[in-house]
């Protein structure tokens, strides 16, 4: 019931740009526009209702990030070299380890940020993508604050990121022990930038407005 | 709440041209991506190379996605997977080779474990104790191309490649060789045994050996090769031989080979067959090609003689005994012992004789011989261990025998030997101590006892007297002579009286001389005092 009144409301507000106003991507000046193409009288930035061409560069960030998601995980992202043997790990295993070495939080945390999360916003903005594409979106609200929310916990993922170079840098005691990066690594950090830029160009207003003729 | 100001006071766009349709620029970024996960993957199978399945015996030491797999100690692949055979039996190692190496992948290719391993001729794979176990290859000649390998439990001897030669020997047994055993050639290590396999039959085994170059060239049709294994000790009628090689080949054993006879012949081709002889003396020994057996019936003990002593004439070898049995002529009611020898009669040269075939020549040569006195006995060649040996000798003045040709093989005259006859003059020094009567000596002899025996008893008698009766009188004589002794002693003394009345006395005398010769001086001079007597002294 509430959802339903939620979405009534959307669709009854008015918005500025039903009032011919926009605002400056740039400098958030809010402008009267008559023309098709402006610019901002502040700071010169040309000015759009919406973010141009928002669905089809967010759509190809996901589908992007989507194909790199597979060698992310598959691949192993991080080889450690010891005195007598060598290995391979890719991030599940290494969520392993940390399971199997008592860490358990830690375990979670990096199981939740590096393989969760970003799988969460994939699917998620493809989904959203998808909605917005085909004009009909339902419960915006809801998958509005889901989609900030993973957005918020996303930006864990890169720990793992940052943790093996970090490792990477320190442990090079070249007989004993050595850490290196393997192809997975970027791979992931790829699927991390990827999702993130895509999340960046998303027009959200987008989201309202298909809520909004819908 | 503010009032809200009009629309009109909201500042108003520039405007401006609208650009040109933009080409969606960012479509390439899936694009790229898919691309690059298409050259990764290609690039990927192109890297693992060709899959090639090992099998082993044991998994021991091999790790999947860390044992390599290596050529010349080049990598060249690596253990993929392991897993057991469908029969149990052994295990199969999945690897991936890379494909710059695909095509050393032959039919004759061959695969071992190289871990460390410590053995009496060498020490290998020490190196792989720190760095782990891998697979060693080596790359086979053929054009037919294999994926899957039986791998070897030993790492081969001789890797293809290798300047060398291989030769097959064949042996009554394999000793104490091994796979590895050091081949040498005037005691320098030159190859190694390869394999070994025993005949179809059982009866004989057939070794390969690899020569390494240059010493291969050796290998002539003249060589001969022999058993070096260990410490060679003979004991024979000639004496005791100790012979070795290296100390490798002490404790792991060996074969040794050199080439025989001056005339330097053709190198063999590989793969020749030899003849493993059991030790250096038989390998040197002549091949003795025409040997003719002949059978000896002997008289005495045969103990001692045993197969392999040697014939000899006049201390040169001439033979060899074959064979000591034992036969019972049923007719005659006897046993006979028949010694088989066999005879190196080409080694006779026929002096002043017709040329004529071996054969017939041989026959000739014995008979001659044998007519003149030829005769086959047994001497001891050895004291100490009782080793015998056949002697053919000329005996002068034997009775007439000959070779029994009929027979098969034919007879050889014999002689009873040295050893019958000190036998026999034992025998004839026992006959005569036989007649030696020693009852009469014996009887004689107790007479003689009695008698000295009551000699021996008045002697004592006497001795009885002597110590009774006179002891005691020469015991007083003896203090008489004693007491005699001391009053001399005393009378002698220094500070005896008699000895310084003696000294006053003399040095009266001297006084007195001197006065006489005063008296004789004074005379000589004043003869006339003599009678006028002493003249006054003038005032």
């Amino acid at each position: 019931m509430a959802l339903d009144r939620a979405e009534s409301l959307v669709s009854a507000l008015v918005t500025g740009r039903d009032l011919g106003l926009q605002s400056c991507a740039l400098c958030r000046l809010t402008v009267r526009a008559s023309a098709a193409s402006a610019r901002c009288p502040r700071c010169g930035a040309r000015l759009h209702v919406r973010k141009p061409h928002s669905i089809a560069t967010t759509a190809s960030l996901v589908i992007s990030a989507a194909l790199l998601y597979l060698p992310a995980n598959l691949l192993p992202v991080m080889h450690t070299h010891q005195l007598f043997f060598d290995e391979d790990d890719t991030i599940m295993s290494g969520v392993m380890t940390l399971a199997s070495s008592g860490s358990w939080p830690l375990a979670v945390l990096v199981f939740f940020a590096s393989i969760v999360v970003p799988m969460l916003k994939l699917v998620l903005l493809g989904e959203i993508l998808y909605a917005v594409h085909r004009g009909r979106v339902r419960h915006a609200r809801q998958r509005s604050r889901l989609f900030r929310i993973v957005e918020f916990v996303g930006r864990w993922s890169m720990l793992d990121v940052f943790a093996l170079s970090l490792l990477t840098t320190l442990v090079q005691v070249a007989p004993l022990a050595e850490i290196e990066p393997r192809p997975g690594a970027l791979a992931f950090a790829a699927v991390v930038v990827l999702t993130m830029l895509a999340a960046q160009s998303f027009d959200e207003r987008l989201l309202w407005d298909s809520a909004a003729h819908g | 709440m503010a009032e809200t100001p009009p629309l009109d006071e909201v500042p108003r766009a520039i405007p401006d041209e609208p650009r040109r349709i933009r080409i969606p620029y960012v479509w390439i970024l899936p694009i790229l991506v898919v691309a690059a996960g298409i050259f990764v993957a290609i690039q990927q199978k192109l890297a693992q190379g060709t899959t090639i399945e090992i099998s082993f015996r044991t998994a021991d030491d091999l790790e999947p996605n860390k044992t390599t797999i290596r050529y010349k100690n080049v990598e060249i692949g690596e253990v993929a997977h392991i897993r057991v055979s469908p029969d149990r039996k052994s295990v199969v190692v999945e690897a991936h080779i890379k494909r710059s190496a695909s095509d050393y992948l032959v039919a004759d290719t061959r695969f071992w474990v190289v871990r460390p391993r410590v053995s009496a001729g060498n020490i290998s794979g020490l190196g792989t104790l720190v760095s782990g176990a891998y697979i060693g290859v080596d790359v086979g000649h053929s054009a037919v191309a294999q994926r899957r390998f039986v791998g070897l439990e030993v790492p081969p001897i001789v890797t293809a490649g290798e300047p060398g030669r291989e030769f097959v020997l064949h042996a009554e047994d394999i000793g104490s060789l091994n796979i590895g055993s050091v081949v040498l050639y005037r005691h320098i290590p030159a190859g190694q045994v390869v394999a070994y396999a025993l005949d179809p039959g059982g009866k004989t085994v057939t070794i390969k050996v690899f020569i390494n170059s240059p010493y291969d060239s050796f290998v002539t049709a003249k060589t001969r090769f022999w058993q070096a294994s260990g410490i060679d000790m003979a004991v024979d009628s000639a004496g005791v031989h100790l012979r070795t090689e290296s100390l490798a080949s002490i404790i792991e054993g060996g074969i040794a080979f050199r080439p025989f006879g001056e005339i330097p012949a053709e190198e063999s081709p590989a793969d020749t067959a030899f003849r493993l002889f059991g030790d250096e003396e038989r390998a040197q020994r002549e091949p003795n090609t025409l040997a003719r057996r002949f059978v000896m019936y002997f008289q005495g003990s045969l103990r001692g003689l045993s197969p392999g002593a040697p014939v000899t004439l006049r201390g040169i070898d001439i033979g060899e005994v074959k064979k000591v049995s034992i036969e019972y002529d049923s007719q005659a009611g006897e046993l006979r012992f028949p010694v088989e020898v066999d005879l190196f009669t080409q080694r006779i040269h026929g002096h002043r004789s017709p040329p004529a075939p071996a054969e017939e020549n041989d026959r000739t040569l014995i008979d001659s011989m044998v007519a003149h006195g030829m005769r086959a006995e047994i001497k001891s060649g050895n004291l100490l261990t009782g080793a015998k040996y056949v002697s053919v000798e000329v005996h002068k003045g034997a009775m007439r025998e000959q070779v029994g040709w009929d027979a098969q093989p034919p007879v050889f005259p014999t002689a009873p030997g040295a050893f019958d006859e000190i036998q026999d003059s034992l025998g004839d020094i026992a006959k005569k101590l036989d007649r030696v009567p020693y009852d009469q000596l014996s009887a004689r002899l107790l007479t003689t006892l009695t008698q000295l025996e009551a000699l021996l008893k008045r002697t004592d008698a006497v001795m009885q007297r002597v110590n009774d009766e006179i002891a005691p009188q020469v015991q007083a004589t003896l203090a008489q002579a004693r007491g005699a002794m001391q009053t001399a002693r005393e009378a002698l003394a220094p500070d005896a009286p008699l000895q310084s009345d003696l000294g006053a006395t003399l040095l009266e005398l001297s006084r007195a001389a001197k006065s006489v010769q005063a008296l004789a001086d004074y005379l000589e001079r004043h003869p006339e005092a003599l009678i006028r007597g002493k003249p006054k002294d003038a005032p």
